[in-house]
């Protein structure tokens, strides 16, 4: 299956049934895919007339009770900051896809891309198996935490092709109920719901405080997700390394391939591949780092993920940077530094320079 | 005899009787706010629940508000209600109406939410023909933020930014709304009304309701422009609302049905 | 015949009444402009816990309700009687109340 195509269809068995879109490289198959799946259904694709739109929409159906989810690229997703700040205020449950071009957009996965304190629980598949699990994972954190959930594909994601199972389709009745969802019903009935970026209650209700109350808590709604929610990262060959690689998604993939040579050759690099990029797995990068010369971090920026892997080890270990952005003459997130070749130099040259210090 | 000037207005009075209208329709549980003396937009919302109630949907409507001065009821109505961010009403509308068809969803905004904020918003639901029902609350500035121009602020209105007049040379033409809508295919229902008179009133209220009979007919897109007093913005005294409405606003914003019915 | 003649104090012309909520008032003064009547003013002096002067009923309501349909806040509430009163009978329950 082609990987928008997979991604769609995990949503789709996972329980979504409403997406909004807006078409924009390399994210527009992923709304061509849930236009075509969603009604065959029973669910609801919307072409919005903007990102903004989309993302209005998909504020909507999540309060109306449906699994919603929306999605675009960085630059799409840059659009959306608003609301999707907005939406973590009101803590909805969404689930927002980045088919990203490169991984410039690291800094908005992790850092809350918007005002205010809100984080999204950010999920980074490398491979289409484990988008469709993730995908799953993504409606559920979704829904437990009331909060919405990135889920950050790339280009190569997008339009590569893998043989995944997507399993069977969940049965409504283990999608949980939605007490706070709205439907009209409540409505005359002296208890009316509300559901607000500002307020929590209605102000004849005696649970009533004010915005700042509500702005207040979103550090205790931040403190409780990233202390209960379990990082998730993936490691290969750091038990003896002397170097450690940090990369994610499809370079990461590249690199596991990469090191996976060198290894054979006797050299003894190792790779931590954080999955959740936030919560960050600054533990495992931690632990992977005691026994290593130095990390190196591997991404297609300018250095973004390089301050969460410092964070994780304060200084303890010598952390540098080995990516860099690398663009095709599109610009749409085909990286000519994702060879085989290049890598390996790449890494035998980090390599001697650990040795060195 | 002593001649009596006042009646007591304290209680209930003692002769037999009953109420023909009382304080506040009941889908409004918080009738205090701090909206001016004057204002217009509350009138416009009794008018609007009361319909809300008269055409039987008082338990399954949902109301998304956008934000300005009329954002007070949002938390003060017994309707369901989803807040919005400024301008982005119409879309959380919709998203809300695709899930649940049978809801009645209708958009609480402002002109400064709907007109400049929000235009693509309002006219790409209306042209998608989505069963909802949108309310522009106009008044012609952006009262919370303290009375500014908006897209709907009239040729010579005094604003905050434009205190010598909108000029259209300096500050551009205004957009009527409803005008823009009414044309678009998907289009059901297209009223402007104003609240600055009983009469007016009685009209916004039938208006309303036969937008939302429409809604649950399934027909398309309707919209109320409900024309509002705002002495505060308008500098001018409370009781002179109402006069300047008719005599500068409802010139340019001219009220009446535009619309009725699906092509 | 003059008006006053024909309409004398004694005929019936007062259909109901109002209660106000004094305190919730803001002055704006759009209940006595809607008035058919004329039957609604402000005090003259007496303010309400706001600090706003507020509307006073003369005799002569005739319970159309549109002083509570105008009103931005939610002040009136308006009762229409079994039968319409005189001024007497008005003087004679507000001794009473």
């Amino acid at each position: 299956m082609e990987g928008s195509e997979a991604f769609a269809a995990a949503a789709i068995a996972a329980g979504c049934r409403f997406y909004a879109g807006y078409p924009m490289t390399p994210a527009t198959e992923l709304l061509e895919s849930m236009a075509k799946l969603l009604p065959q259904h029973g669910g609801v694709c919307v072409n919005a007339e903007s990102e903004l739109e989309a993302v209005g929409m998909t504020w909507g159906a999540a309060a109306a009770g449906a699994r919603a989810a929306t999605g675009s690229t960085g630059q799409g997703l840059s659009l959306m900051q608003e609301s999707i700040a907005e939406m973590c205020h009101a803590r909805l449950p969404v689930v927002i896809f980045n088919m990203a071009r490169g991984q410039g957009d690291y800094y908005q996965a992790t850092r809350g891309g918007s005002h205010g304190d809100n984080r999204l629980i950010s999920l980074a598949p490398s491979s289409l198996p484990e988008a469709v699990s993730l995908v799953r994972l993504a409606f559920e954190l979704a829904e437990e935490w009331r909060n919405p959930v990135l889920v950050l594909g790339d280009y190569y994601l997008a339009h590569m092709s893998e043989a995944v199972t997507i399993g069977s389709q969940k049965p409504l009745a283990e999608i949980p109920r939605r007490d706070w969802a709205v439907d009209g019903s409540t409505s005359g009935s002296g208890h009316a719901k509300l559901i607000s970026p500002v307020f929590d209650a209605k102000n004849y209700d005696p649970a009533f405080r004010g915005y700042g109350w509500k702005l207040e808590s979103m550090a205790d709604h931040l403190t409780a997700m990233e202390t209960s929610i379990e990082p998730m990262a993936e490691e290969y060959g750091t038990q003896d390394a002397e170097l450690v690689v940090v990369a994610y998604s499809t370079p990461a993939r590249y690199l596991t391939y990469v090191i996976r040579q060198l290894r054979a050759e006797g050299l003894p690099i190792g790779i931590i591949r954080p999955i959740t990029l936030w919560p960050f797995p600054a533990a495992a990068v931690s632990r992977a780092a005691e026994h290593a010369r130095g990390l190196a971090v591997y991404e297609l920026n300018a250095g973004q993920m390089i301050d969460d892997v410092r964070l994780a080890v304060l200084g303890r270990s010598p952390v540098f940077a080995i990516g860099g952005p690398s663009y095709d003459g599109d610009g749409f997130g085909i990286a000519p530094d994702l060879n085989t070749d290049v890598l390996a130099t790449r890494l035998r040259d980090a390599l001697n320079k650990v040795r060195k210090l | 005899m002593t001649e009596i000037e006042v009646v007591p207005t304290g209680t209930q009075p003692a002769q037999p009787g009953h109420i023909v209208a009382d304080f506040m329709p009941d889908l409004i549980k918080t009738g205090t706010h701090q909206l001016c003396a004057g204002c217009g937009e509350p009138i416009a919302m009794r008018t609007l629940l009361e319909a809300v109630s008269e055409v039987g949907y008082r338990s399954n409507a949902v109301a998304i508000f956008g934000i300005g001065c009329y954002t007070v009821f949002s938390g003060g109505i017994d309707v369901e209600v989803v807040q919005a961010l400024h301008g982005r009403a119409p879309s959380v509308a919709t998203g809300i109406k695709r899930v649940r068809p049978q809801t009645l969803v209708l958009t609480v905004q402002g002109d400064g939410d709907m007109a400049n904020e929000g235009l693509q918003e309002v006219l790409h639901t209306a042209a998608r023909g989505e069963s909802v029902t949108c309310v522009m609350l106009n008044n012609g500035v952006f009262g919370e933020t303290g009375g500014h121009m908006t897209a709907t602020t009239v040729i010579g209105q005094r604003t905050k930014n434009t205190l010598d007049g909108r000029d259209a040379a300096q500050h551009g033409y205004p957009i009527s709304v409803a005008n823009m809508i009414a044309p678009l295919p998907g289009v059901a229902y297209v009223a402007r009304c104003a609240v600055n008179n009983a009469v007016a009133i009685d009209r916004a209220r039938r208006s309303f309701k036969r937008a939302l009979q429409l809604q649950s007919e399934g027909a398309g897109f309707t919209f109320l422009e409900i024309l509002t007093m705002c002495p505060t913005g308008w500098f001018v005294d409370t009781n002179q609302g109402p006069s300047y409405l008719d005599e500068t606003i409802a010139k340019t914003h001219i009220p009446g049905v535009l619309k009725d019915g699906p092509d | 015949m003059t008006a006053s003649e024909s309409n004398p104090p004694s005929a019936p012309r007062t259909r109901g009444s109002v209660v106000v909520d004094v305190d919730a008032c803001k002055g704006c003064e759009l209940c006595v402009e809607a008035c058919p009547p004329g039957v609604l003013r402000m005090t003259s002096t007496a303010r309400n816990n706001q600090g706003y002067l507020y509307p006073e009923l003369l005799p002569g309501c005739i319970a159309c309700g549109l002083c509570a349909k105008v009103c931005p806040d939610f002040v009136f509430q308006v009762w229409r009687f079994d039968t319409p009163v005189t001024e007497l009978e008005l003087v004679s329950s507000a001794d009473a109340q």
